[in-house]
């Protein structure tokens, strides 16, 4: 497996996803939106960051290169597809997930460690975990309100493709431990198939243990299978 | 063919919330401002060159779905005046 770690002007999280999947074994490089997907690409990852200084949105310049249409194609045809942060902003703008993270609700830039509540635990993302576990990852965005149109959400609870809520420590998706105010407390989706995700929170930054918690492991070992 | 200025607005979908003009109000009350409430929106006005007024609206509108707006938060207007 070699994982493509999609770089924009303005990723700042693509070394840190490199040696987080290094660390598990995976064999990760960084490319340069601008080469293109590499032919042995078996998977990617859309790394955090402020591509494009988020000009406009965050996220919607990036969504518009034309990397992002390899990418898509490559999502079609089954290969995992990980958006992270500004790349969850990415994956909304391009098509890839449904929805939109927009400003939080207090109008920061929030950075702190969240939990998170696994609503499934048969995807690749999640199969390190069981269902309802509680996990512990840290946020860093401004943008990472989750919005979608009331009846998109409705299609998208029905078919179980929310993946991680916030919650409190004790697994309760309560207003209190919603960061950002996003939609059911929504922090990370699937898209089409089960292979594309994205989140908001940073797995790659609970993957070390030399940087405090490891409990972000478990979604970067969807690439190591 | 002529030239036209296409204006855009792009604004939050009735019952998105606004941080951002929440806490625009919250300042302007600060300072001593008496209002109700606060809408933003962002303006792009498009020079273009077009057939008729017709066809530039119809360019600029398929410039707002594509990237200017976000139809999951966003609608959005599009004018279209002759250029002087």
């Amino acid at each position: 497996m070699t994982v493509s770690v999609i770089q924009f002007g303005g990723s700042n999280c693509d070394r840190d996803a490199v040696r987080a999947l290094s660390h598990l074994g995976v064999d990760a490089e960084r490319v340069w939106h601008a080469d293109g997907l590499p032919t042995d690409t078996d998977g990617i990852v859309i790394p955090g960051g402020f591509s494009y200084g988020d000009y406009l949105r965050a996220g919607a310049m990036a969504a518009r290169q034309p990397i992002m249409g390899e990418v898509r194609e490559a999502a079609a045809d089954g290969t995992p597809v990980l958006g992270v942060c500004n790349g969850a902003q990415i994956g909304c703008e391009t098509g890839l997930t449904d929805g939109a993270f927009t400003t939080n609700r207090s109008a920061r830039f929030q950075c702190e460690h969240v939990h998170l509540r696994i609503e499934r635990a048969d995807t690749p993302w999640t199969a390190a975990y069981d269902e309802g576990d509680v996990i512990e990852v840290p946020i860093a965005h401004g943008e990472g309100r989750f919005e979608i149109r009331e009846d998109r959400l409705d299609t998208l609870e029905a078919e179980d493709r929310v993946l991680f809520r916030y919650c409190d420590a004790d697994g309760d998706a309560t207003q209190g431990a919603n960061p950002n105010g996003s939609t059911a407390n929504v922090a990370g989706i699937l898209g089409a198939r089960e292979t594309v995700a994205v989140m908001m929170p940073h797995p790659e930054r609970a993957t070390l243990p030399d940087i405090g918690g490891t409990d972000g492991q478990g979604v970067l070992r969807a690439f190591a299978e | 063919m002529t030239g036209y200025t296409a204006t855009v607005t792009v604004r939050l979908k009735h019952g998105v919330l606004d941080p951002e003009a929440e806490t625009t109000q919250r300042a302007l009350e600060r300072l001593g401002f008496e209002l109700d409430d606060l809408r933003s929106a962002d303006r792009f006005e498009i020079d273009l060159d077009a057939a008729d007024a017709d066809e530039a609206g119809e360019r600029a509108g398929e410039m707002a779905d594509r990237l200017l707006a976000n139809p999951t938060i966003h609608d959005y207007e599009v004018e279209v005046a002759e250029r002087e």
